[in-house]
C-alpha cells in the first residue's frame, strides 16, 4: 500500500481519460437527433439554461444545415456554450426540462448538438461576433474564469476596452484547473478562451494576482470599472486530528494536479477515501479510480436524498467502481510514520431539527476504513480574508452584489466568488449581468 | 381471413396490388423477383419507339430528416428493344399465370403504329393494355404521352385506334398535369376504353442545387421537368380519383389508382374512392419488392377488424361523403379540448393558433412548464391545433353544434342569416 504515482501505461491513461460524452460522428448522427426535436414554443429547455440559450432555433438551425446561425444563436446567449455543452449537469438543466421527459421518452441530447454546433466553430475560428468601435472607456476584470470572460466578451463587443488580470498562467479558471479531465481536454479549454479573445478588446495578464501583483485601488484609478470574478478558493478544513498527515490532500489541489501536470505524475493511494458528495467529490473519487487506485470509497455525513451532486454524477462513480457510505463523518485520521493508514469514520443518523434539510447527527458508533489516501471534497472556502482586507460587503466571504455592483462603486462581481460556487452556466450568465451593469454604469447618462 | 384478390376487368391477381409501369417493372429478372415477393401483378414499364435515357435522371424532396418525400424522374419508356421486352413479357406470363400482366403502351401517333405494337403485344399473352397518356417529359415534345393526355379529342382519336385492334381489355392511364382529369377520362371511356388508370408523374422541379444553382436531378449542367410522384402527390392523386369516381361517365368503368402509394393504409384510402386495384412506383423503388408482405397483410387485418370479405365490398365507399361546399352543414361546430394528463407543454398549439389561426388558446404562465388551455369562445373549430399536437389524442375535437338541424350555405343565404361572426 502506498501513494505513488506511474500506475498505468500511457495507453490506459488515454482510454481512462477519453472524452465521457462522444460527439455525433457524423452529420446524419446529428441530424436524426436534431430532427427528433419538437421546436417547442416558449421552450422548457431554454427556460431551464441559466443562460437562456435558445434550444429550439439552434437545433432548428442544424436540420437546416446552418451551423453557423447554430453556433451563433449559442454562443450569443453563452459565449462559453462550447464548453458548457461538455460541463453542464444538463440533467438537471435543459435536457432534465425536455418535453420528452414527460411521454417517458429520451430528452432530446441537447449538449450533444451543442457541441457539435460550436465545436467546428471553435476548432476553425469563425469570427461570429464583431466588435464595435473602441469607446475609449476600460474596464479591469479579475479572474479568467467563465464569468471574468463572460464578462469581458459582452463589454470587449460594445468596444470597451477590457485588461484581464489572472493569478494562472492559462484562463479558463476552474475549466481548465477543475472540471474532472474526462469532461474536457486542456487543449478544447486553450482553444476556448482564444476563441473568446479573437474578438479582440481583450488583453489577459497572466500570473498577476490581486492582493499580491495588484490592489483594487489601483485598478479603480486605471480604470472606468472592476468586475470581480476570482472564484472560490481552497477546500475547506476538517478540524480532526491527523489532517497533516502524508496523503490526505484536498480535491481542488489533486484534480488541479491532474488538469495541470499530466496523469503520470499524479501520485494516488491504492486504497483512496474521498470524503463529501458534491461535484468535486464525485470528480475526485472517479479520478483517483482512472489514476489506478484499486479502491475508493466516498463517505457522506448525509443520505442519497440530500447529496449535492445529480443522479447522473452519483452513476459515473458507481459505474467507475467506486464504494458510497452514507451517514458516515469523518472523525479521525490515523497514520504510522507520518503516512495515513486509516479513516475513522462516526455513524451518523438524521433528526429533523425543525426547519431546513435533516441534519446528521452522531450515533456514537464508529467503524475504519483502511486506507492510505484520503482526499478531502468537503466544500471550498470563499476569498474572506481578502474581501475583508478591500471592505467589500460579503457574508462567509461570498461577495454581496446589488443588480451586479458590490458595495464600493466601480467594482462589480459574479460567478462563484458571489454564489460560493455553482456551474460554469451560472457564470456566465453573471459575467453577463456584470457587463450589463457596467455598461449602464459607464453610460449612465 | 379476408379475400383480398382483385377481379380487374376478368383479370385476376391474388391481391389488387401491381407495379405501376416504371423501372421495376422494365425487365424479366425484375418482374420475377416482384412475383416472388407477392405482388399481384405488374404494368410492364412502356413500350414504344427506341428511346435514348440521360443521366442523371433521379432528383427527391426531403422532408424533416426523411428521405425521398417527393421524388422526381426525367427517364423516357422503355430503352430496350421492343423484341427483348415481348419475348420476357411472354416468359413471365408463362412462369406466373395467376398475376396480372398489363403492357403499358406508346406508340407514335399514328393509326398503324398502335395497331402493330398492340398485335405484337398480345401474342405474349399479356392479359391487358395500359395506354400512357401521361408521360410528362421528353415524350411529349414528339407529340406523345401527355400531348395526348391533355388534349381530350386527340385522346379520344387514339383509344379509338387502339379500340379497333385490342383484344385484351384496355386502361387508359390519365395525365394529372390538366387542370382536370375528367374530360380526358370521358373522352377515353367514351371511345371505348374499359377502365382508367391514374395518376401519372406531375411536371415539376424539385429544388434547386445552391451550391451548382443549377436545378435537380443536373445533366451536364442543365436540368428539364422531371415527373414527380411518391408520398407527397397522394393526396392530389386522391382527389383526381374522386373527381373520376364522382362522374356520371367515367365511373362506369373501373380504376386502377396510382399516386404516393407506400403502405396499405394508402392503398385503402384510394379503394375508398373508388379504386378497383393499386399501383406502386416510388415505394418499390426506395424500399423493394418486400414491402408488399405488410400491404398485404395489413389489408388483410383492416378488413378482417370492418367485416369486409371481399374487396368489392368497401371500394368506393367513401365517395358519396365528398361533396361540394356548398352543401357542408353550417350548423355542425366543434372545438378543441386539451386533455391536461396528456399534454407535455410543447406550446405547439398555443403558437399555431396564435400566429396562425384564431388566437383561441390561453397560455399561463409556469416554469419551465406553462399550461395551455382552450378558450371555447373563440375556437372556431379549425383542427391546426391538434394537427400539430405531437401527442396522440391529447388534443380532440368535441361537438358543439350551433344548431339542432341541418343548414348548408344555400339555405343560410336564403334565409339571409348574419355572417361574420368572428
Ligand atoms: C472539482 C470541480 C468540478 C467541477 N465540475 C463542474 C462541472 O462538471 N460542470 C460545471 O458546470 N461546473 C463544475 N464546477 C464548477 C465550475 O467550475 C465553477 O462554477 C466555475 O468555474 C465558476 O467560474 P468563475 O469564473 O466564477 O470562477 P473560476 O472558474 O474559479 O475562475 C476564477 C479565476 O480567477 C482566478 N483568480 C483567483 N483569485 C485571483 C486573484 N486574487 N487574482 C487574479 N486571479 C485570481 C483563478 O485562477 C481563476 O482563473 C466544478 C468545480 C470544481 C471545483
Ligand atoms: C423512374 C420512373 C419511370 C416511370 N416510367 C413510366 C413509364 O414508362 N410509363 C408510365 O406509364 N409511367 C411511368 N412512371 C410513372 C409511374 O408509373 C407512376 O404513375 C407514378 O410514379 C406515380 O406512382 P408512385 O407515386 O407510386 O411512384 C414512371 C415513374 C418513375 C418514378
Ligand atoms: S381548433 Fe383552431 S381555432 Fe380552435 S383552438 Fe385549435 S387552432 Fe385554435
Ligand atoms: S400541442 Fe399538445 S402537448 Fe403541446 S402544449 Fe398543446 S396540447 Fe400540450
Amino acid at each position: 500500500m502506498a501513494v505513488r504515482n506511474n500506475r498505468l501505461s500511457a495507453e490506459e491513461y488515454e482510454r481512462q481519460f477519453s472524452d465521457i460524452h462522444p460527439p455525433f460522428e457524423t452529420h446524419d448522427a446529428a441530424l436524426v437527433e436534431a430532427n427528433r426535436c419538437l421546436y417547442c414554443y416558449d421552450a422548457p429547455c431554454t427556460k431551464s439554461c441559466p443562460t437562456s440559450i435558445n434550444v429550439p432555433k439552434f437545433i432548428k438551425q442544424i436540420t437546416t444545415e446552418n451551423l453557423k446561425g447554430a453556433a451563433h444563436t449559442i454562443l450569443t446567449a453563452n459565449i462559453m456554450g462550447g464548453g458548457c455543452s461538455k460541463v453542464c449537469p444538463v440533467e438537471k438543466l435543459c435536457e432534465g426540462a425536455c418535453v420528452y421527459n414527460l411521454m417517458e421518452e429520451e430528452p432530446i441530447h441537447i449538449a450533444r448538438l451543442q457541441r457539435y454546433a460550436t465545436e467546428r466553430a471553435i476548432a476553425e475560428k469563425w469570427p461570429l461576433f464583431t466588435r464595435k468601435p473602441s469607446t475609449g472607456k476600460r474596464v479591469a476584470v479579475v479572474g479568467a474564469g467563465p464569468s471574468g470572460l463572460s464578462c469581458a466578451h459582452v463589454l470587449a463587443a460594445e468596444g470597451i476596452d477590457v485588461t484581464v488580470y489572472e493569478k494562472e498562467s492559462k484562463g479558463g479558471g476552474l475549466m481548465t484547473y477543475g472540471i474532472a479531465a474526462y469532461k474536457v481536454t486542456p487543449e478544447f479549454c486553450e482553444a476556448e478562451v482564444n476563441f473568446i479573445t479573437s474578438i479582440g478588446g481583450i488583453d489577459i495578464q497572466y500570473n498577476k494576482e490581486l492582493g499580491k501583483d495588484i490592489t483594487i485601488d489601483q485598478l479603480l484609478s486605471a480604470y472606468d470599472a472592476v468586475y470581480l470574478a476570482f472564484g472560490v478558493g481552497l477546500t475547506r478544513q476538517l478540524a480532526i486530528p491527523g489532517e497533516e498527515l502524508h496523503g490526505v490532500t484536498d480535491a481542488i489541489s489533486f484534480i488541479y494536479d491532474i488538469r495541470n501536470s499530466g496523469y503520470p505524475s499524479v501520485p494516488v493511494g491504492d486504497k483512496v477515501a474521498v470524503i463529501g458528495m458534491g461535484m468535486t467529490a464525485i470528480d475526485a473519487a472517479t479520478q483517483a479510480r482512472r489514476l489506478g487506485a484499486s479502491e475508493v470509497t466516498l463517505v457522506y455525513r448525509r443520505t442519497q436524498q440530500e447529496m449535492p451532486c445529480t443522479e447522473a454524477e452519483l452513476d459515473i462513480a458507481k459505474l467507475d467502481g467506486c464504494k458510497i457510505i452514507w451517514l458516515a463523518a469523518p472523525k479521525e485520521i490515523k497514520g504510522e510514520n507520518g503516512q495515513v493508514t486509516a479513516l475513522v469514520c462516526e455513524v451518523m443518523k438524521l433528526e429533523d431539527p425543525g426547519y431546513g434539510r435533516p441534519a446528521p447527527v452522531p450515533t456514537g458508533e464508529t467503524f475504519s476504513l483502511y486506507v492510505d489516501m484520503v482526499i478531502k471534497a468537503t466544500g471550498q472556502m470563499p476569498y474572506e480574508r481578502m474581501v475583508n482586507c478591500y471592505a467589500l460587503d460579503n457574508t462567509q466571504g461570498k461577495l454581496s452584489i446589488n443588480n451586479s455592483h458590490t458595495s464600493k462603486p466601480g467594482v462589480f462581481a459574479g460567478g462563484d466568488c458571489v454564489n460560493g460556487g455553482k456551474e460554469v452556466v451560472d457564470a456566465v450568465q453573471a459575467g453577463k449581468d456584470g457587463a450589463k451593469a457596467i455598461l449602464q454604469y459607464l453610460f449612465k447618462d | 381471413m379476408a379475400d383480398i384478390s382483385a377481379d380487374f376487368l376478368g383479370i385476376k391477381s391474388p391481391n389488387p396490388f401491381w407495379l405501376a409501369s416504371a423501372p421495376p417493372t422494365d425487365k424479366k429478372v425484375n418482374v420475377l423477383r416482384a412475383f416472388e415477393a407477392g405482388w399481384g401483378g405488374v404494368v410492364w414499364k412502356t413500350l414504344g419507339s427506341q428511346i435514348k435515357n440521360v443521366s442523371s435522371r433521379y432528383s427527391s424532396v426531403d422532408y424533416h430528416g426523411s428521405r425521398m418525400m417527393g421524388f422526381n424522374n426525367i427517364e423516357l419508356i422503355s430503352d430496350r428493344p421492343l423484341d427483348l421486352n415481348l419475348k420476357e413479357i411472354r416468359e413471365c406470363v408463362r412462369l406466373f399465370p395467376d398475376r396480372a400482366m398489363i403492357v403499358s403502351l406508346m406508340a407514335d401517333n399514328n393509326r398503324e403504329s398502335w395497331h402493330e405494337l398492340i398485335k405484337q403485344v398480345e401474342d405474349t399473352g399479356a392479359h391487358g393494355l395500359e395506354l400512357n397518356f401521361g408521360c410528362p417529359h421528353g415524350m411529349t415534345e414528339r407529340g406523345m404521352g401527355a400531348a395526348v393526355g391533355q388534349d381530350p379529342e386527340i385522346a379520344r382519336m387514339v383509344v379509338e385506334w387502339v379500340m379497333e385492334a385490342a383484344t385484351i381489355p384496355v386502361i387508359t392511364k390519365l395525365t394529372p398535369n390538366v387542370h382536370s382529369v375528367v374530360p380526358t377520362g370521358r373522352a377515353a371511356v367514351q371511345a371505348g376504353s374499359d377502365a382508367l388508370s391514374l395518376i401519372n408523374t406531375i411536371q415539376s422541379v424539385t429544388g434547386v442545387n445552391l451550391d451548382t444553382f443549377v436545378p435537380n436531378p443536373n445533366v451536364g449542367g442543365q436540368s428539364t421537368f422531371g415527373g414527380y410522384c411518391g408520398p407527397a402527390v397522394k393526396p392530389i392523386a386522391l382527389k383526381m380519383l374522386t373527381t373520376i369516381s364522382q362522374d356520371p361517365v367515367t365511373s362506369r368503368v373501373p380504376v386502377s389508382g396510382i399516386g404516393g402509394i407506400t403502405t396499405w393504409k394508402d392503398a385503402v384510402e384510394f379503394m375508398l374512392l373508388g379504386a378497383t386495384t393499386l399501383q406502386v412506383c416510388t415505394a418499390a423503388m426506395k424500399y423493394g419488392f418486400r414491402i408488399i408482405e405488410d400491404m398485404c397483410e395489413g389489408l388483410n387485418n383492416w378488413m378482417d377488424e370492418k367485416g369486409f370479405k371481399t374487396i368489392n365490398d368497401f371500394i368506393g365507399k367513401s365517395v358519396p361523403t365528398l361533396t361540394h361546399w356548398e352543401e357542408l352543414d353550417i350548423n355542425y361546430h366543434i372545438v378543441a379540448n386539451i386533455n391536461q394528463e396528456k399534454c407535455i407543454h410543447c406550446g405547439l398549439c398555443y403558437i399555431s393558433c396564435e400566429d396562425g389561426s384564431h388566437q383561441a388558446i390561453n397560455l399561463s404562465y409556469g416554469n419551465p412548464y406553462n399550461t395551455y388551455a382552450i378558450k371555447e369562445d373563440e375556437c372556431v373549430g379549425c383542427n391546426l391545433c391538434k394537427l400539430v399536437c405531437p401527442v396522440d389524442n391529447c388534443i380532440t375535437m368535441v361537438e358543439q353544434r350551433k344548431g339542432p338541424e341541418y343548414l348548408n350555405w344555400k339555405e343560410f343565404q336564403r334565409r339571409g342569416l348574419p355572417l361574420n361572426d368572428h
